[in-house]
């Protein structure tokens, strides 16, 4: 027994001596950020967290914070990660549960209630949690089908507009999805598929679907950069769907992320398709530096920060004023009539919906 | 003996156990009944099946078509051989979704396969055997052939002198003696392709899913630890067996063989059959492994001026608080920190391990160490965040934690690699050198040090390049400020437009070359004993 702890504490050394010459070596001063008071305030996140240097320097100067950030995998991946480690988190905020999951992270008391400074400039329609403020809601987004100019100009096609069209036989083995139990966009258009067709036609509404070719792959690198004709890696790859599952922002992504910059995007969203998301974030219940984290809340509201974010992470701002880039109004306008659902239909049905689905589409 | 056993228990039980603990007890009761309920489970069932019959299918494709490569790498000699062998490895060390990729470009649409003949196996069965080949290939040719070259060629002209047929004279003196090889090699490749993930959740598509991908989903996608947590005990429990048939195998192979050195075997080819051998396992490793690759480097290169290259050093666009070429940096500091602790540990272990006394339990020890190769990186991940999360040991904040995670990878292949030469030193040297007053310390220096320095540097080589490709582990711990090759390439892969995914192709071309280097210069340094790989 002895030896083994003696081993363990050699062992413990060991890495003490490594991590001095280690990547951070030097700059590491994480250390302390348990004890009160503490200077360094982390944010949680999932790995689609993008901000503009300068945007969160301004933050750590006025605030006299600095600010880490872990970027946890996938928002599904971020919030299970919060979750387990609930009792001792990994920061001090969470950003990126988003309104299919915010009931796991709610029920499972991730959250401690605040209200951010700002808040009351949050349009309506994107508010939740409003007696409690457990959660402050962050950006939007819409999940649509994007389609492939090219392919449908070439065969004089109409692009599909809404739900129904894409089961008409027009668009016969055009359209790739993801997987619902796997994949955010998967999910979020199954949910939009059944905010249009209900609790009892969408399973009728996937019947079709499925007669009519769709494609169900694992996650939305799959889908979008293999699978579908119109994005840059899927023209590479030679993908054959001019149809698919994915964001509203990813036409003006297409223009942005090109050069030279084309003159016009080349893909484009059927805008009768889409589901809105809202992301959220959160003080964690035992964050260590809960003055921090407010502060931190309070910035992700900013107008500065509300601002750079679109670019950064391809959402739209949620409180009213902030600025939408140019590129999202001319290559990808946001949706009109959005499908949507409420926090608690969602986490009411998801689980069953998801089963249904998979027993349906998949076997 | 200490050293490794603590590090096992730390770094590797104590999280596993933790996390599934998370998912099966209850109010501080295991619920063991909970396993029985959900093997139960008609999914289930059936992805236990499949698990198991595509292992099986892959191993099989995988020794078909590999062993006459094991041959031709072991007899043949032919220029450009070592750069042949450092290449055919490098799929081997790739992380799967830069493979994936590379692979449809192969299989996929508008692929090979579809511009010859209008076949394409995506999203079947097939694409993911001919990948599990495209990755398992290296360890056939060089478990197999390492043996393969070291056998006196003599033996088997002996017999032919004698009267019997090539085939004979192949079957009854050359099989059986590598007959222990091909038993280790199918079982590395069999417990590879049992705990595949990457491969069938990225060319399989969602109607196919192994263990491990059902483990990933119930886990990080459904939260359904408790699932999770009966899939990894089950998946423990086939991997255990395994290897332990694996462990079995090994020790037999271990009987007296005489070896010669391997420089000695090889000639040029002679003959028609020889020849078209070798053409054909050149042909095969063409198309099988290096068209892929080739692809990567082509889509890297699809852009004016080497664009998604100086794209790289910017640091615009957020996807990255630092520019992506950072990546490399990381990779090679993480790497090295991993090697250093794989190699202490790995050392240690197999010094322990290569003693005559050793008695059955250190033995079974040797087992032991293999299984994080056996264990799903999500549980080890979501392991490490629940149990190394409070003083004395609270490592979520560190760096070192995506080493260490590396490390229990890099382990199992210093083990392997070091162990046949430590077994072969000569004892009495060692007790001659302590009679001459020599203390332990120095008799490690001045008799096993200098016998097994080689043997070290290729181990520390293959636990190096196995750490730059690990993905799964790392992705869960790894800081943003500091993300690997693999790590950035699939954040890379994750955004749409042109840039990323050029920028993406770019970065795997990158790990891929130093992937290569690291195996070249291990080529460098083979030694007529080099270990299972």
């Amino acid at each position: 027994m002895h030896t083994k702890t003696l081993v363990a504490a050699a062992v413990g050394l060991g890495l003490v001596t490594l991590s001095a010459c280690g990547p951070t070596a030097g700059k590491d001063d994480k250390t302390d950020q348990g004890a009160a008071g503490s200077k360094t305030v982390t944010l949680v996140s999932h790995d689609s967290w993008a901000v503009s240097k300068d945007v969160l320097k301004d933050f750590e100067k006025q605030s006299g914070y600095k600010v880490t950030v872990l970027k946890d995998g996938d928002a599904g991946q971020a919030v299970n990660k919060a979750i387990l480690t609930k009792d001792h988190p990994q920061g001090d905020v969470l950003f990126g549960v988003d309104n299919t999951l915010l009931s796991r992270a709610l029920d499972n008391g991730l959250f401690q209630p605040y209200q951010a400074k700002g808040s009351q400039l949050i349009q309506p329609q994107y508010r939740a949690d409003e007696d409690k403020h457990r959660v402050t809601p962050i950006d939007t987004g819409d999940i649509c089908v994007n389609y492939d100019k090219a392919y449908f100009s070439k065969h004089k096609l109409t692009p599909p507009k809404s739900f129904a069209d894409l089961a008409k036989p027009a668009y016969k083995n055009l359209l790739v999805t993801e997987n619902a139990a796997t994949s955010s966009p998967g999910l979020g258009f199954l949910l939009g598929s059944a905010a249009s067709y209900g609790d009892q036609g969408w399973e009728g509404y996937w019947k079709k679907l499925k007669a009519n070719g769709v494609k169900v792959v694992d996650s939305w690198e799959q889908a979008y950069d293999q699978e579908f004709s119109g994005s840059a890696g899927g023209r590479k790859a030679h993908g054959d769907r001019p149809l698919v599952v994915s964001y509203a922002s990813s036409p003006p992504a297409e223009v942005i992320y090109a050069d030279p910059k084309p003159k016009t995007a080349p893909t484009g969203v059927a805008s009768g398709t889409c589901f809105r998301q809202t992301e959220y974030a959160g003080l964690l219940s035992n964050a260590r530096n809960t003055k921090g984290g407010k502060a931190l809340l309070d910035f992700l509201l900013s107008r500065e920060f509300q601002n750079d974010m679109p670019l950064n992470m391809f959402v739209y701002p949620v409180v009213k004023g902030a600025q939408v880039p140019a590129e999202f109004q001319k290559y990808g306008p946001q949706a009109k009539t959005p499908q949507t659902m409420a926090p608690d239909r969602i986490a009411a049905n998801r689980d069953q919906w998801v089963k249904s689905w998979t027993s349906l589409v998949l076997k | 003996m200490a050293g490794p056993v603590a590090f096992f228990a730390v770094f590797f039980a104590w999280p596993v156990t933790a996390i599934v603990a998370r998912g099966l007890k209850a109010d501080g009761v295991w619920q063991f009944g909970r396993i029985a309920d959900v093997v139960a489970q008609p999914g289930i069932r059936h992805v236990l099946w499949f698990t198991t019959w595509q292992a099986l299918a892959s191993t099989a494709l995988t020794l078909l078509l590999a062993l006459p490569g094991a041959y031709v790498f072991a007899r043949l000699g032919f220029p450009g051989k070592q750069l042949l062998r450092a290449v055919v490895t490098v799929p081997f060390v790739l992380p799967t979704v830069v493979v994936g990729t590379a692979f449809l470009a192969l299989v996929g649409r508008g692929g090979l396969l579809d511009a010859l003949w209008g076949v394409r196996l995506d999203t079947t069965v097939w694409a993911i055997l001919l990948a599990h080949v495209f990755f398992n290939y290296a360890v056939v040719v060089r478990t197999v052939g390492g043996l393969w070259s070291q056998l006196d060629p003599r033996q088997e002209e002996a017999a032919r002198m004698l009267g019997a047929s090539p085939l004979r004279a192949w079957r009854t003196v050359t099989l059986p003696a590598l007959a222990p090889a091909v038993a280790a090699a199918a079982l590395m490749v069999f417990l590879f392709t049992f705990t595949s993930f990457g491969v069938v959740q990225i060319l399989g598509g969602p109607g196919f899913s192994t263990l491990e991908v059902e483990i990933y989903r119930q886990t990080s996608e459904l939260f359904d630890l408790s699932t999770a947590a009966v899939l990894t005990i089950v998946q423990f429990a086939a991997v255990g067996a395994i290897l332990a048939v694996h462990a079995w195998t090994v020790r037999r192979r271990e009987t007296a063989l005489r070896l010669v050195d391997a420089a000695v075997t090889a000639r040029r080819p002679r003959g028609a059959g020889q020849w078209t051998l070798l053409a054909g396992v050149l042909a095969t490793v063409a198309l099988l492994l290096v068209l892929p690759l080739t692809v990567l480097v082509a889509r890297s290169l699809d852009a004016p001026d080497v664009g998604y290259y100086r794209a790289l050093t910017r640091t615009d666009g957020g996807t990255f608080l630092v520019a992506p070429i950072w990546a490399i940096g990381n990779s090679l500091e993480y790497a090295a920190a991993a090697t250093a602790i794989a190699v202490v540990i790995g050392a240690l272990a197999a010094a322990a391990l290569a003693r005559r006394d050793a008695g059955r339990i250190v033995r079974g020890f040797d087992a032991l160490l293999m299984l994080p190769l056996g264990v799903s990186a999500v549980t080890v991940g979501f392991g490490f965040l629940i149990a190394l999360d409070r003083p004395p040991l609270d490592l979520r904040q560190s760096w070192i934690l995506v080493p260490l995670a590396q490390a229990l990878v890099g382990v199992p292949f210093v083990v392997r690699s070091m162990l046949p030469v430590l077994r072969a030193v000569d004892g009495r040297l060692r007790e001659a050198a302590a009679v001459l007053g020599a203390s332990p310390w120095r008799v490690w220096r001045e008799v096993d040090l200098p016998l097994v320095r080689r043997a070290l540097l290729i181990a520390a080589g293959f636990a190096f390049a196995v750490s730059l490709g690990e993905f799964g582990a790392t992705v869960f711990i790894a800081r943003p400020d500091q993300p690997t090759l693999p790590v950035a390439v699939a954040r890379l892969l994750g955004r749409p437009g042109d840039l990323n995914y050029g920028q993406a192709m770019a970065l795997s071309t990158v790990l891929m070359v130093v992937c290569a280097v690291a195996l070249l210069v291990l080529e460098r340094l083979r030694t007529d004993r080099t270990g299972e790989f």
